[in-house]
C-alpha cells in the first residue's frame, strides 16, 4: 500500500470533507483546543499523545476530579500485598511541566455539543474543537438487589480503584481463620474481565500466607464461563486447594438480595455468608458520557472501528472502559492502544496530519500466586463494521513455572512502561 | 541477483501459505546465531550482550576483547553519558572494576542504562567474572554493528529482505505507539528490555526470530504475526534513529 493511499484510507474511514477544511478556520482562531474528560489509561494517554506529537500545536486540556491517579489495574496485586498502594499512585505533574499539558481538577458536569463547551460542577466552562471523553465506567447500584453506593462502605466494589480498595483491603486482612470472603462478580460487559478471578486468587494468598487455610474465598458468578477459566482453576486447585470455590448460574440457580449488615447473599440455591462481601455489580459508561447523549441503550458509546470517533457526534472521541470497542475488553491496555488512534485522528482532523490505519492490541496478565501470572492478548483491527479480533493467545493449563515466573516479570515490565506512557 | 531477490518474495508469500513448511526453511536460510555463547552463568547477561566469533552489538555493547578497554569506547554503539563520563575519566575494564560494576550497577556509575539489578552474591560475580575472562579473549568481529554479515548485499534470510527496505520512520512512530506501552520510549527498562536504539540489523533480525521461533514469548509473537515487512521496516528505521534518554 502507498502512503497516498493510506492517507486517503484514513479520510475515507474516518472524518469526513468538513474536517479538511478545518486547520484554515482553526487556524484563524488561534491554536486547536482539545479537551479531554477522564485521566486515566486512556484519558492520560491521548492527552499525552496530542500534546507530544503536536509539538504544542494544540492546545491540550486534561479534566479529572483527583489530583493523584490510582490505577485500577495492579490493584489487585496490591490488596495481595505485592505492591504498595503508593506505587500504584500517579502524579499529572509531568504532563503539566514536561508536555505544556492543563490540568483542572474537577468533575466535568456536561457537554454542550451544539456549543462545543464542557460545563464544570462548579460552572466554569471550558471550549473544545475536539473533545476526549474517557470516564471509565459507573457502577448500577441496583443490579445487584440490596446494594447500593452508601453500603459500598461496608461491603466494598473496588472496582474503581483508591479508598474502596484500601477498605477491601483493610477488611481481607481482619478476616479469621474459618471465615469466608463472599464475592459477586459481575455480568457482561465490564471492566478488566480476569480481574474477579484474578482478585479471589489475591484474596486466597492472602489467607494462605497467614495460616488461614480454613477460610475460603466464594465466587458467586451471574455468568456460566470466565476469562482464562481453565487456568485459574488450575491454579486455583494447586495453590489454594479447598480455598477458592467457584459458581456459575447453573449451580447457584440465581443471585438475589444482598444483605450488606448480615454480610449474607442469596441464591437459589443457598445463602451464603461472608464476613467480607466485595460486591462488583454490573457497569455503564461514566456518567458524562450520558449526560453529553453519547450513549445508546447498552449504557456505553458507540464508536467509529476506524477512529474511536463518537457515531453521534463526529468532533467527539469515546475511548476506554466507555466505548463500545467490538471485541476488545475493558482493559488499560486497550484504553491505551484505542487513545493512540485517537490521538492520530485528532491530529488529523486538527493539523492535517498523516493519518495512517488503526492498529488496536490488548494484553491482560493475571497473577494466580507468587511467580506464577498468566496471560491473554490479542490483536484487532477495523472490521465487520466493529473493532474485531485478528488474531490472539492465552495461556495454557500445566506451563511450566519458569514461563509463568516470566509472564510475571512481564508484567511487571508492562506496568512501568503503560504508567510512563500514560503520565509521562 | 535480481533473480534471486524475487525468488525470495515469491517465498515470503508462500511461507503464509504453507507456513509449517517454510517455517523451518527459513530457518535453515537465517542460520543459528554463530555469536551466542549460552553458558549457564552468562545467561542473564546473554539477553543484551553477544560474545565470541562475530559478536555484535545488541542492547548492550558485545564484549569481545572486554578486559583491557576503556569503559564506553567501543564504536558503533550508543552509550549513556554515564558510561562515556566513567572511560573518560580513567574506568578500564579489569576484573576488579568489572566485579565491582556487577554488584549494583546503577551505583557503580550513576546515569548508566544497563537494565540489570546487580548480583550481590560474592561468588556468583566471581564465577561470571572468570567465565568472562576466558570468554572474552576473542578478537572483535570487523564491523561491530553488524557483526560479520555479510556486505555483498545477498539476500540470505527473510529479515535479509526487510533489512534491504528503506522504513518510513514517521510510519514507524505511529506504530511504535504499540510498542512503548511495554518497552519504554525513554529506554529505561523494568523486566521488559529496552528496545530505544538497537540496531536496525538487530532490530529486524529479532523480530524474524519470534516468526521462526527462535524467539518464543507469545506476546511478541503475536505482535510480530501482524506485522507486514514495510512495518517491521518502519518500525526499524524509527527506533534505531533514537536516543536513550
Amino acid at each position: 500500500m502507498t502512503r497516498l493511499t493510506r492517507r486517503q484510507f484514513g479520510l475515507f474511514a474516518g472524518a469526513s470533507a468538513a474536517a479538511l477544511t478545518l486547520p484554515t478556520y482553526l487556524r484563524a482562531q488561534g491554536k486547536p483546543r482539545v479537551v479531554v474528560i477522564g485521566g486515566g489509561a486512556g484519558g492520560a494517554t491521548a492527552a499525552r499523545y496530542i500534546a507530544k506529537d503536536s509539538d504544542g500545536a494544540i492546545d491540550v486540556t486534561l479534566i479529572d476530579q483527583s489530583e493523584m491517579y490510582t490505577t485500577c489495574f495492579f490493584s489487585n496485586l496490591y490488596v495481595g500485598g505485592f505492591r504498595s498502594f503508593e506505587s500504584i499512585t500517579h502524579s499529572y505533574d509531568a504532563l503539566q511541566s514536561s508536555y505544556g499539558i492543563t490540568k483542572v481538577t474537577g468533575r466535568a458536569a456536561s457537554v454542550d455539543r451544539a456549543a462545543k463547551t464542557v460545563t464544570m460542577e462548579d460552572g466554569s466552562s471550558v471550549p473544545y474543537d475536539r473533545l476526549v471523553v474517557a470516564p471509565g465506567i459507573d457502577l448500577i447500584w441496583d443490579s445487584v438487589e440490596g446494594y447500593s453506593e452508601e453500603l459500598s462502605e461496608i461491603a466494598p466494589h473496588a472496582w474503581k480503584a483508591g479508598p474502596q480498595t484500601q477498605l477491601l483491603k483493610a477488611k481481607l486482612d481482619a478476616i479469621e481463620n474459618g471465615q469466608q470472603v463472599v464475592m459477586v462478580a459481575p455480568p457482561n460487559p465490564y471492566r478488566c474481565p480476569p480481574g474477579p478471578y484474578e482478585r479471589a486468587s489475591m484474596m486466597a494468598h492472602v489467607l494462605k500466607a497467614k495460616g488461614l487455610t480454613d477460610s475460603k474465598v466464594i465466587i458467586l458468578d451471574p455468568k456460566d464461563k470466565f476469562s482464562k477459566q481453565g487456568v485459574f482453576q488450575e491454579g486455583w486447585e494447586k495453590h489454594y486447594p479447598g480455598m477458592v470455590e467457584w459458581y456459575g448460574p447453573d449451580v447457584h440457580g440465581g443471585i438475589g438480595a444482598v444483605d450488606v449488615n448480615a454480610g449474607t447473599v442469596e441464591t437459589d440455591l443457598d445463602t451464603f455468608k461472608g464476613a467480607l462481601l466485595n460486591i462488583i455489580p454490573a457497569q455503564k459508561a461514566g456518567a458524562i458520557a450520558s449526560e453529553a447523549g453519547l450513549t445508546d441503550d447498552s449504557g456505553f458509546c458507540p464508536i467509529m472501528a476506524e477512529s474511536m470517533r463518537s457515531t453521534i457526534d463526529e468532533a467527539v472521541f469515546v475511548i476506554g472502559d466507555a466505548s463500545i470497542a467490538g471485541d476488545m475488553p475493558k482493559s488499560a491496555f486497550s484504553a491505551n492502544s484505542q487513545a493512540k488512534v485517537a490521538a492520530m485522528t485528532i491530529r488529523g482532523d486538527l493539523l492535517d496530519s498523516k493519518v495512517f490505519p488503526a492498529k488496536y492490541a490488548n494484553t491482560c496478565w493475571s497473577l494466580i500466586e507468587t511467580d506464577d501470572s498468566i496471560k491473554v492478548g490479542a490483536q484487532y483491527a477495523p472490521g465487520d463494521g466493529k473493532i474485531a479480533s485478528t488474531q490472539g493467545f492465552v495461556s495454557q493449563t500445566s506451563e511450566d513455572a519458569a514461563l509463568r515466573k516470566s509472564n510475571f516479570e512481564e508484567s511487571t515490565g508492562w506496568y512501568a512502561g503503560i504508567t510512563a506512557d500514560m503520565f509521562g | 541477483m535480481v533473480e534471486r531477490g524475487r525468488h525470495h518474495r515469491r517465498i515470503e508469500i508462500m511461507r503464509w501459505v504453507v507456513s509449517v513448511f517454510l517455517l523451518s526453511l527459513s530457518w535453515i536460510l537465517a542460520g543459528p546465531d554463530q555469536a551466542g555463547a549460552t553458558d549457564a552463568v552468562f545467561k542473564p547477561c546473554a539477553t543484551c550482550h553477544e560474545i565470541g566469533s562475530g559478536a555484535k552489538h545488541k542492547v548492550g555493547p558485545h564484549l569481545d576483547g572486554l578486559f583491557g578497554r576503556k569503559a564506553g569506547s567501543l564504536e558503533g554503539f550508543r552509550y549513556s553519558d554515564g558510561m562515556r563520563a566513567a572511560g573518560e575519566a580513567g574506568l578500564v575494564w579489569t576484573p576488579e572494576a568489572l566485579d565491582e560494576y556487577l554488584q549494583r550497577p546503577r551505583d557503580f556509575i550513576k546515569g548508566n542504562r544497563m537494565s540489570f539489578r546487580g548480583m550481590p552474591d560474592d561468588a556468583e560475580r566471581a564465577a561470571l567474572v572468570a567465565w568472562l575472562e576466558s570468554a572474552t579473549q576473542q578478537a572483535p568481529a570487523a564491523d561491530p554493528v553488524t557483526g560479520e554479515a555479510p556486505t555483498d548485499g545477498l539476500v540470505r534470510s527473510f529479515a535479509d529482505i526487510v533489512l534491504q527496505m528503506d522504513g518510513d520512520p514517521e510510519y514507524g512512530e505511529y506504530l511504535a505507539g504499540e510498542c512503548v506501552t511495554c518497552h519504554q520510549a525513554t529506554g529505561h527498562a523494568d523486566g521488559i528490555p529496552s528496545i530505544v536504539g538497537l540496531p536496525k540489523d538487530y532490530f529486524v533480525k529479532s523480530l524474524f526470530e519470534y516468526r521462526t521461533n527462535v524467539r518464543s514469548n507469545e506476546v511478541m509473537k503475536l505482535r510480530v504475526a501482524n506485522l507486514a515487512n514495510d512495518e517491521i521496516a518502519a518500525l526499524a528505521a524509527y527506533f534505531s534513529s533514537l536516543d536513550p534518554q
